[in-house]
């Protein structure tokens, strides 16, 4: 058994090697990421995680994986382990407004403190490229002729996608509780529906589908975010008449009940950390955009987002 | 040819000295980190990740690779050895393989193991360099409808193949199915059966039931009956080589994993575990010895492994051509290239071509890797059989329920891992195969997403079901297999009676 220890420990090591380099401030930081391995709130937690310590933003920064429940679980156990901490940081974003809700969790972001929104990526509506649907008008035209019949294919049921799909077909002028959705895990399982030609059209993040745009495999007719985006070609939903907008944002959070001084800190190391041109780099590289924003606007930004999601979800029929 | 040559390139690259020690790196620190109970290659992977991002590119994918390999299997060690497999895909390898170590073969089952998952990858790899664009045509067009079919085929012959009959192997799916309900309907988003218990929303972590139900239940057998008769440890029996009858006896098994585990890995929702399944269940039809099975027959290793192998291959392709990551390790995968600013998708081949052709060279170079430093160390694994069994068993629960921490930190996950050790030290007691439930949990919620996709797809219809030929072959093959088992009795006994 000690050999088996001993190995163990010499592994702990490498890694503990490897990602600790010399930094200046005194932070140490616990970041949570409420998702496991390889989801996107753990993407942007070890991102942070690697930007805050190459700039020396943090002297230390610990990533804990909670998953559960689109994030609930996460929330909850950080709500009560981060009680006042002004070390200890929680990764969120919208998909965790819709869980709130939908899983009736007994704590809501109103509970955390809001520090810093970091990115918002643009959701993009495709059909297959042998769709009969050339534009967002045929589109919205199928949907106000037969509502069940347009099949829409996207990420977990209460999701972001799956909130623009009923906004979609509400602007449409389609009954919202009508909507044919079909959830996948993720945009990847949704995409081998959307190559199949088993579904309609299909909503997700732009970054996920980008290469079967860019192949020509799919065919992109809007994106969510309320502007064009320099390199996407496909226009934004209001640009064409369809008066809806969607961002998938993300941010962070502090626990409940920290001091201002506390707050101003938390607040400054991620502001240093998201102006870095590390930071902007490695944007780049994830393919986020971003959509930072201080603790305050960003507090506002989270009670409207929890307004319209939650009356999008009782739409639908997924909230009460 | 054009796929050859820049594979030879890959190759050339995957070679250099400095890489193939970030290979051997690779392979230790994952097979270290694989061995402990209840962490799987997924885990394994994102754990050491860290360790890989300041290298370049090249030696970065190839140590991943390493670490990849080594995680499998360690897995596959920890599977075989202890009877507590670290991820979904490896169960079927300690059904048979477990025994094995118990009479003293611990040596030949673990050789199998890295021989057949080295033989799978190796043909899983040429497929890969092959097949990938014509493959990946074919898997989206798989519609719900097929994978219910195929899930149908799969719950059939699983409760069919495990236990002393079929209604026993029936009764512990049920238990499965049920544990499969519990938690968010992945359709409406709402919950089932979690009576508010936060920590059961996202449903039942297949390796607690898995470890619960094995090394758990295996560790309370023991206890249970040490005070009557005192097992003694395992001695090791013979060669720790596999003998020429051994290697007879694998080859064929190895050939067969590997041909169910790549396409069927290829597919978009594949994954690797009805693969290994449907290995064990045709291994046990096609052997000579099938009494053996359920003993530690040595097929009953070599195919499944061969299968999971293939199958983790065969994931590269929806992986590398739609940038579809169809298992936890894929996805953790995913994250490895985008720390290069690459994105895999339909351009990937065309846009990064060395990039990709280099992981699958050194796909192939790590598990040269693997064989040569795990063979030689098979002897040292199997010593650990030699520990007297209370402390053995008192560290199997030790790492078992570290491992599950690990994996999920809560009280509520503990509680999970006690009471399904309890569930299988009474299935163990009353002679009800475990395995069933571990697949029942697994393909049960996967079965009732993709049927109410299909219905959601059809507006209702059930017909859809049998409207395309793939889905109807399918159901058609699981209802034969299911009831003509009972038509050839029931046959038997007419001529009987006519006699």
């Amino acid at each position: 058994m000690s050999f088996f220890t001993r190995r163990l420990a010499a592994a702990c090591l490498a890694v503990m090697a490897a990602v600790a380099p010399a930094a200046a401030q005194e932070l140490e930081l616990t970041i949570t990421a409420p998702a496991g391995a390889g989801g996107g709130w753990d993407a942007a937690a070890r991102s942070l995680q690697e930007v805050m310590m190459k700039t020396g933003a943090a002297k230390s920064v610990q990533v804990v994986n909670v998953p559960g429940a689109g994030g609930t679980v996460g929330l909850a156990q950080f709500a009560q382990s981060a009680k006042g901490a002004p070390d200890q940081l929680l990764v969120g974003g919208i998909t965790m407004v819709g869980a709130i809700l939908t899983n009736k969790a007994p704590v809501n972001l109103g509970d955390v403190t809001p520090i810093a929104r970091l990115t918002g990526d643009p959701l993009v509506v495709v059909v297959p490229k042998d769709s009969p649907h050339q534009t967002l008008a045929d589109l919205t035209a199928a949907i106000k002729a037969d509502v069940a019949n347009t099949i829409w294919a996207g990420g977990s049921a209460g999701g972001a996608d799956h909130i623009l799909a009923a906004l979609i077909t509400q602007a449409a002028g389609a009954d919202p509780s009508k909507v044919n959705y079909v959830a996948y895990s993720g945009g990847g399982e949704a995409l081998a529906a959307m190559l199949g030609g088993q579904v309609t059209a299909g909503i997700s993040g732009y970054g996920e589908w980008q290469g079967q745009i860019e192949s020509g495999d799919l065919r992109a007719l809007a994106i969510s975010y309320p502007e064009p985006i320099e390199g996407i070609a496909a226009q934004p939903l209001k640009a064409q008449g369809v008066d809806v907008e969607l961002v998938n944002w993300r941010g962070v959070f502090a626990g409940p009940d920290i001091s201002d001084a506390d707050k101003q800190a938390l607040g400054a190391a991620i502001e240093q950390t998201v102006k870095s041109p590390e930071w902007q780099e490695l944007l780049k590289a994830r393919g986020w955009t971003d959509y930072y924003a201080p603790a305050d606007e960003f507090k506002a930004f989270v009670e409207s987002e929890n307004e319209r999601v939650h009356a999008t979800l009782k739409s639908i029929g997924l909230a009460e | 040819m054009d796929a050859f040559i820049q594979l030879l390139n890959g190759f050339s690259i995957a070679i250099a000295p400095m890489n193939l020690a970030f290979a051997a790196i690779g392979v230790l620190l994952g097979t270290a980190v694989g061995v402990l109970p209840g962490i799987g290659p997924a885990l394994t992977v994102a754990l050491l990740l860290p360790a890989t991002f300041k290298l370049d590119p090249g030696g970065s994918l190839i140590m991943f690779a390493g670490i990849y390999y080594g995680g499998m299997y360690g897995g596959s060690t920890t599977a075989i050895l202890l009877n507590t497999p670290g991820e979904a895909a490896s169960v079927v390898t300690a059904l048979e393989g477990n025994q094995m170590a118990r009479k003293g073969r611990g040596g030949p089952a673990l050789a199998t193991a890295a021989i057949g998952s080295f033989v799978a990858a190796l043909i899983a790899t040429i497929g890969l360099a092959f097949l990938a664009p014509i493959l990946v045509k074919l898997a989206v067009k798989f519609g719900p409808w097929d994978y219910f079919g195929l899930m149908l085929i799969a719950f059939v012959t699983v409760s069919a193949t495990f236990g002393s009959s079929p209604l026993r192997g029936l009764t512990s799916l049920g238990i499965g199915l049920w544990l499969g309900l519990i938690g968010i309907d992945q359709l409406t988003g709402q919950t089932r059966l979690a009576f508010g218990v936060p920590n059961l929303f996202d449903g039942i972590e297949v390796t607690t039931l898995a470890v619960g139900l094995f090394a758990i239940g295996e560790a309370l057998h023991v206890a249970s009956r040490h005070m009557y008769a005192p097992e003694k440890p395992i001695p090791i029996k013979g060669s720790i080589w596999m003998t020429r009858a051994d290697w007879a006896r694998s080859w064929k098994p190895w050939l067969r994993g590997a041909a169910f585990g790549f396409p069927i890995g290829a597919l978009p929702a594949g994954g690797a575990e009805i693969p290994t399944f449907l290995s064990y269940t045709t291994e046990r039809k096609l052997a000579k010895h099938p009494e053996e099975f359920g003993h530690g027959a040595i097929e009953g290793v070599a195919g499944p492994e061969a299968a999971n192998n293939a199958s983790a291959a065969g994931s590269l392709v929806p992986l590398l051509t739609l940038g579809l990551p169809t298992s936890a390790t894929a996805a953790v995968m995913l994250a490895g290239f985008q720390q290069y600013n690459i994105q895999p998708g339909p351009l990937l081949f065309v846009q990064h071509a060395d990039l990709v052709w280099g992981l699958i060279a050194s796909l192939f170079i790590a598990n040269v890797m693997l064989l040569v430093l795990n063979l030689p160390m098979v002897g040292l694994w199997v010593q650990l059989l030699k520990i007297p069994l209370p402390w053995l068993y008192a560290g199997i629960l030790v790492f078992a329920t570290m491992g599950t921490i690990a994996a999920n930190p809560s009280v509520v996950e503990l509680l999970l891992l006690s009471g399904f050790g309890l569930l299988g030290f009474l299935m163990r007691r009353y002679d009800y195969p475990v395995a069933p439930v571990i697949v029942g949990l697994i393909l049960g919620p996967m079965a009732d997403s993709q049927l109410r996709r299909a219905l959601q797809m059809s507006l209702g219809d059930p017909m859809v079901l049998l409207q395309h030929p793939g889905s109807a072959a399918m159901i058609a093959i699981a209802v034969i297999a299911l009831v003509a088992p009972f038509v050839f009795k029931g046959l038997a006994r007419f001529r009987q009676d006519e006699d």
